[in-house]
């Protein structure tokens, strides 16, 4: 496995060097660069909670790459021994750079098990005087995200203190469906223009509203948690009776 | 040399748009579209803005080139809002317009946003009414006791006005954001498609919609893929198309179920094993899907590639064509900067020709006869009308000819997303950022 480093063919830009060690220079090793893949990726999925809805698109083919990573250290072994150190806190610093273009290496590995992986920048050669503490690295990069991940989580789930990183990945699913509970989901499934045509009424109306009905109707459209059927549909209940008389006077 | 189709010559013919290298954010284009007749070029923009160019008549005196496109009506089509429910802002930029055909004087197109499809209709009004009886000039209205004589109003001539009036709002139907919108060829009928539903319209009706295919999990955790695209065949009214992040596309039939969640085809080939990656995914999935003109063929546009696929043909393309194959080597880093998500269009020219954009402000078109291909681009610095356009080439490596450009001087922010051909004429129109290109073809 570590092999398939160091056989790395090295473009510089002129012409291919047919498979010589001497051809290497400073090239990371494949663990390090996936796991910057990795590390990357879950920092891009965790950007994704801005202020516009995140891209859900983008989302899921991060999310699947993340998985696809996973899978892999899980087959390799190399999770377990990530997720078994113990090491201090780091910063998104330890990401390592990938700003200069990649340079590209066809795979000569024999075995097919593991899919074949473009090598990264220049810029590991820096990085090389620290191979000796690769692990190290390795591990601490990984607790960056998920010490991200909890800082993330924390506003919304403070109870929670999730170790494991499926969950994690799951985690960021609720996130992206922004929390609606099924059940509120269920219930705008079918096309419910009533509902929206009040919400459109109500921007409009709030400054001719009386202070009573606003109440009501201000706590209805703030984000809700999750709330059981019953709930929305009494509130909605209360909601037409209360338009009804909006649009009376 | 290399020429696309025939050997066209294309030709730069106009440019609209600001020069300004400081783009203003709202006035990034988003969207082009000809109407059926080629006649009325439709472009959208991020600031939720129609433009809508009208190609003059032809000039009998200077048969060397085809009627201008110039701006015929402009107007606001989709504001920004904001959901509640959600404490997200909806974005109001314009993501397709689709031209209805022409059935009267007027035009009607269809034009979408993440959440909310409208119906405009565009007409012309060159005259207006004089003369009431009960109205003045002004249109205050008279005393009725002051009228002593009647007489019949009538129409004088006036400047041309184009006014652009919504008939139809076709809201709360998409819970996830509309990348595609489709008229069916009942011309009664259209489909709109989100990251995860597509749902039938009546054109008439806006207070409902039918939801045909639903790929939403019961659980949102197991979510690993997404609806990207969506069209109607263009002949046959019961069939449609929807392609995946994953790759695939499949072919649906409305006659064989309401909800259209078993296709009736599946289009997906098989992965190529050596060129396997953590992007392979990413790469593979198809940002546009179009049929021909005759319906027989569709075309996919993945990040790196053109797919020509025969609909009697499932397991794989007819045709593959290498859009900008040597981007391949830098994905990690397309993939740092998100160039790799950019969701490329592609249009075809009849059955024979297809383009498609690229970066550096490029666009490539493949001709499936000669199996040619050109490299073509989008700058001021072609200015001049009647001028060919010199085919551009990108050295991937090894040493650089004079007028190649590498790799890595490729201006990875300059991206054209969006083309479109002229139905029945060799015009096409090209975006870049906030600039849309018109190019035609030379004519002796």
């Amino acid at each position: 496995m570590f092999v398939r480093g160091l056989k790395r063919k090295c473009f510089d830009g002129e012409e291919d060097i047919e498979g010589t060690l001497a051809g290497i220079k400073a090239i990371p090793s494949y663990n390090l660069q996936r796991q910057s893949l990795l590390d990357m990726s879950l920092v891009k999925l965790q950007l994704c909670h801005m202020l516009v809805e995140p891209n859900l698109c983008r989302s899921v083919l991060i999310a699947n790459t993340v998985r696809q990573i996973q899978e892999e250290m899980t087959q390799d072994g190399t999770w377990q021994m990530i997720n078994t150190q113990s090491t201090g806190q780091t910063s998104l610093d330890r990401l390592v750079s990938t700003d200069i273009l990649c340079r590209s290496s066809r795979e000569q590995a024999e075995g097919k098990q593991v899919p074949g992986y473009s090598s990264f920048s220049k810029d590991f050669e820096d990085d090389q005087t620290q191979d000796s503490s690769e692990t190290m690295s390795t591990s601490s990069s990984v607790q960056t995200p998920r010490n991200l991940q909890s800082n993330v989580w924390e506003m919304e789930n403070p109870q929670e203190s999730r170790g494991n990183f499926q969950k994690s990945l799951d985690q960021i699913f609720e996130t992206l469906e922004n929390k609606n509970p099924n059940s509120v989901e269920d219930l705008f499934s079918e096309v419910d223009n009533s509902y929206y045509d009040l919400d459109t009424m109500l921007t409009g109306m709030m400054s001719n509203t009386k202070m009573g009905h606003c109440d009501g109707l201000e706590t209805f459209s703030s984000p809700t948690t999750a709330t059981s059927n019953s709930n929305c549909k009494s509130d909605l209940n209360e909601l037409d009776h209360i338009v009804e008389i909006l649009v009376e006077s | 040399g290399a020429g696309g189709g025939n050997d066209i010559q294309w030709c730069f013919s106009q440019v609209k748009g600001a020069v300004d290298d400081d783009v203003a954010e709202a006035d990034i284009i988003s969207t082009v579209e000809f109407n059926h007749s080629g006649e009325l070029l439709a472009t959208g923009d991020k600031g939720g803005r129609v433009v809508i160019f009208q190609q003059e008549q032809e000039n009998k005196t200077q048969s060397h080139s085809r009627g201008e496109y110039n701006v015929y009506s402009t107007f606001q089509s989709h504001e920004p809002e904001f959901d509640y429910l959600k404490s997200l802002e909806i974005e109001e930029k314009i993501n397709k317009i689709r031209w209805l055909p022409q059935k009267n004087a007027a035009q009607f197109l269809l034009s979408t946003n993440d959440k909310t499809i409208k119906l405009w209709k565009i007409s012309e009004r060159d005259k207006r009414p004089e003369g009431y009886n009960l109205k003045e000039e002004d249109g205050r209205y008279r005393d009725p006791t002051t009228v002593t004589t009647l007489r019949v109003p009538v129409f004088r001539p006036m400047d041309l006005m184009v006014e652009a009036s919504p008939r139809r709002i076709f809201a709360n139907a998409h819970t996830y954001h509309i990348n595609s919108i489709s008229i069916n060829s009942d011309y009664e009928t259209y489909l709109s498609a989100d990251d995860l539903r597509i749902n039938l319209w009546h054109l008439e009706i806006t207070d409902r919609s039918f939801n045909i295919v639903d790929i939403k999990p019961a659980n949102m955790e197991e979510l690993t893929e997404v609806i990207t695209a969506a069209e109607f065949h263009p002949n046959s009214c019961n069939t449609f198309v929807y392609s995946s992040s994953k790759g695939t596309i499949r072919l649906c039939d409305m006659r064989a179920s309401a909800l259209c969640d078993r296709h009736s085809k599946l289009f997906e080939e098989p992965e190529d094993p050596s060129n396997r990656s953590f992007f392979s995914e990413i790469i593979s999935s198809i940002s546009d899907v179009k049929f021909s003109h005759s319906g027989r063929y569709m075309m996919t546009r993945d990040y790196l590639s053109v797919k020509i696929w025969d609909l009697n043909m499932e397991n794989r393309p007819v045709e593959t064509y290498q859009v900008h194959e040597y981007l391949r080597s830098k994905l990690c880093s397309l993939y740092e900067n998100d160039c790799i998500f950019d969701k490329f269009e592609c249009c075809w020219n009849g059955s024979d020709i297809v383009m498609t954009g690229s970066y550096n402000n490029f666009f490539r078109m493949f001709d499936r006869n000669t199996k040619r291909d050109i490299t073509l681009e989008a700058s001021r610095e072609n200015n001049k009308p009647r001028t060919v356009l010199k085919p551009r080439k990108v050295c991937a490596s090894g040493k650089r000819k004079k007028d190649e450009i590498s790799v890595d001087s490729l201006d990875f922010n300059k991206k054209i997303l969006h083309t479109a051909w002229h139905p029945k004429e060799n015009i096409i129109a090209v975006a870049t950022t906030n600039n849309l290109y018109i190019f035609q073809d030379k004519m002796n």
